[in-house]
C-alpha cells in the first residue's frame, strides 16, 4: 500500500472528560499513540470509545482534558482545519448516496484542498485503485456492497492525507465476508505507518495489527498495553470478563 | 331550446374560442409565464433562506421564518396580493411606475416562499445526521456541508411536493387581475374573463382552463422524469455535479402542503 504516511504524527488523549447532562460519558481518558502506530480500543458498548474518538476530531468538543497532536494541543485550533488532518471511517460508511464514487472521493480535494478538477480526479483514481474500487468510480454508492462502500469511505479519508486515521467500528455493519476486505485494507494502513485509532469489535485484527490495545469501560481506559499483555494477561476483572465474552 | 344544446354551447362554443384563442397565445399565455416562472424563481430562493433560517440553531433566525410561515400561509392569497399589490403601490410608483407586475410577482412570491419554506425545510430535515458528520469529518464547514452535501439530497426527496406548489403558484398568478390590467398586460384567466364576459358564454374561459392545464400537467411529468434520471445518475462516464445529483435508495417524498 503506497499510502504516503511520511506526515503521520503522534496523539495523544489526556485526561478527557465529556457529559451528555446528567450522562458521564467520559470520565478521563488517556490514551497515547506514538507517530505511525495503531491502538485499538475495545469494550463493551455505551463505554464510550466512538465518543472517544468523536472528540479527538472535535466533531464533539470535550468538556475537560486535551487531545495532542505531534505533541501539540489542538482544542485551540480551527475544527474545519483540525478534521482536515484527521480522516475518519463510520461505521455506517457516511458516503454521499448522490454522487458517483468519484465524486464522493473528489468532493473534498476539490472545495477543500482547493485542487483542479484533474488533479482531484487523478489522487481519487490512484486512493481507489489502492482499495481495488477504481473500476467502480463511475457507481452511485448504492450500487456497492457494504464492503465495497466502507473501502471508499477509507480512500476518500486517505485522498485528504491525514496525519492520523480514527475507525469507528468500520467493520460491525458488514456481512461476515466482506469483513476481511476491510480489515486487509486497514492492515496494510498500519503497517504502512499510519498512526491510527481504531475502535473495534474484531478481537483477531486488534491481536494482530495493534501496537497498543486499549480496554474502555463506563467511560475510562481501564486497562491498556501490547496486545499479548492485554489478551493473556488481562488484569482486570472487567477486562477479563469482556474478553470471556467477547473470545 | 334544448337544455343540453344550451349547455353545450355555453361551454363550447366553438366561434368565441376561435375569437379568443389568438390574444390568449400572444398576450395571456406569455403574461402568466412571466408571472409564474418570476414568482416561482424568486419564491424559490426565499423559500430556501426560509428553510435554513428555520432550522437554524439561532432563535434570531428561527423565530422569523417561523413567523414569517405563519402569517403567509395563513392569509389567503387574494388578500396578500390586494395588501402587497394595492398597499405598496405609491412605493411601487417611484420605483418603477404604474405597472402592477413587480408587485404582483412580488405578492406571488412571498405566498409561494411561506409554503415552498416548508417544504424545502421538511426535506432536508430528513437527510440523516450521518451524512452531515460523514462531511464535517472531511473538514467542511457547517455552511459548505449544506450547500454541497445535506441540501441536493434534501431537495431531491421534495421535488413532488415542491411541483405541488409551482402548479399552485401557475394557478394563483390569475389573481392578479385584481390590482388592475391594462390590456396587455392581462394575463390568460383576465383574458377568458372578458370574453365570457362580453359575449355571456363561457367558453373562452374553458379555453383559458385548458391553457392552465397545458401548463401544469406536462410539469408534473417533466419533473418525474427529472427525478427519475436522479435516482439513477447519469450515464458512467458523464461528468456529474453534486448539485444536480441525488440519491438512489430514498424513501418517498414528503407528502404535499397545498393550502
Amino acid at each position: 500500500m503506497s499510502v504516503d504516511t511520511s506526515t503521520s504524527v503522534s496523539l495523544g488523549v489526556r485526561d478527557v472528560h465529556l457529559a451528555f447532562g446528567a450522562n458521564r460519558v467520559l470520565r478521563g481518558v488517556d490514551l497515547e499513540v506514538a507517530r505511525g502506530e495503531t491502538a485499538c480500543v475495545i469494550g463493551p458498548s455505551g463505554s464510550g470509545k466512538s465518543t472517544l474518538l468523536r472528540t479527538i476530531n472535535r466533531l464533539i468538543e470535550p468538556d475537560r482534558g486535551d487531545v495532542l497532536l505531534d505533541g501539540r494541543s489542538v482544542l485551540g485550533d480551527d475544527p474545519d482545519a483540525l478534521r482536515q488532518r484527521v480522516g475518519m471511517v463510520f461505521q455506517q460508511f457516511n458516503l454521499f448516496p448522490h454522487m458517483s464514487v468519484l465524486r464522493n472521493v473528489t468532493l473534498a480535494l476539490r472545495r477543500i484542498r482547493r485542487l483542479p478538477e484533474d488533479e482531484a480526479v487523478a489522487v481519487a483514481r490512484e486512493q481507489l485503485d489502492l482499495v481495488g474500487l477504481a473500476a467502480k468510480a463511475d457507481s452511485r454508492p448504492a450500487y456497492l456492497s457494504g464492503g465495497q462502500q466502507q473501502r471508499v469511505a477509507i480512500a476518500r479519508a486517505l485522498a485528504m492525507q491525514p496525519q492520523v486515521m480514527l475507525f469507528d467500528e468500520a467493520t460491525s455493519a458488514l456481512d461476515p465476508e466482506l469483513v476481511k476486505g476491510v480489515l486487509g485494507v486497514m492492515a496494510d494502513l498500519a503497517a504502512g505507518g499510519m498512526t491510527m485509532v481504531v475502535v473495534t469489535h474484531e478481537m483477531g485484527f486488534a491481536r494482530e495489527v495493534a501496537d497498543t490495545v486499549a480496554f474502555m469501560d463506563r467511560g475510562v481506559v481501564l486497562e491498556a498495553g501490547e496486545p499479548a499483555a492485554v489478551f493473556e494477561a488481562a488484569e482486570h476483572p472487567r477486562l477479563r470478563r469482556f474478553l470471556a465474552q467477547v473470545l | 331550446m334544448d337544455p343540453l344544446r344550451t349547455l353545450w354551447e355555453t361551454f363550447f362554443d366553438w366561434d368565441s374560442m376561435r375569437e379568443a384563442l389568438p390574444e390568449m397565445l400572444t398576450v395571456g399565455l406569455p403574461n402568466t409565464l412571466i408571472l409564474a416562472v418570476s414568482a416561482a424563481l424568486l419564491g424559490s430562493v426565499l423559500g430556501m433562506v426560509l428553510a435554513v433560517a428555520g432550522i437554524s440553531r439561532s432563535r434570531w433566525l428561527r423565530w422569523p421564518a417561523r413567523v414569517y410561515t405563519d402569517v403567509f400561509r395563513g392569509l389567503p392569497a387574494a388578500a396578500t396580493i390586494l395588501l402587497i399589490g394595492v398597499g405598496l403601490a405609491p412605493l411601487g410608483m417611484q420605483v418603477w411606475g404604474p405597472d402592477p407586475y413587480p408587485l404582483g410577482i412580488l405578492a406571488l412570491s412571498l405566498i409561494a416562499a411561506a409554503y415552498i419554506g416548508e417544504i424545502f425545510r421538511s426535506g432536508i430535515q430528513s437527510v440523516e445526521a450521518a451524512q452531515m458528520e460523514g462531511a464535517r469529518a472531511l473538514g467542511f464547514s457547517w455552511g459548505e456541508a449544506m450547500r454541497v452535501v445535506i441540501i441536493p439530497q434534501g431537495v431531491r426527496r421534495v421535488l413532488p411536493a415542491w411541483v405541488n406548489q409551482l402548479i399552485a403558484l401557475i394557478k394563483d398568478s390569475s389573481l392578479v387581475y385584481f390590482l388592475g390590467l391594462v390590456a396587455s398586460q392581462r394575463e390568460l384567466f383576465r383574458i377568458g374573463q372578458d370574453y365570457a364576459a362580453t359575449t355571456g358564454n363561457e367558453s373562452a374561459l374553458l379555453l383559458a382552463g385548458l391553457f392552465y392545464l397545458a401548463l401544469t400537467v406536462p410539469l408534473t411529468h417533466v419533473v418525474n422524469a427529472i427525478d427519475r434520471r436522479l435516482r439513477h445518475g447519469r450515464a458512467a462516464g458523464a461528468p456529474d455535479d453534486e448539485i444536480e445529483d441525488a440519491d438512489l435508495a430514498l424513501p418517498g417524498a414528503v407528502g404535499g402542503n397545498q393550502r
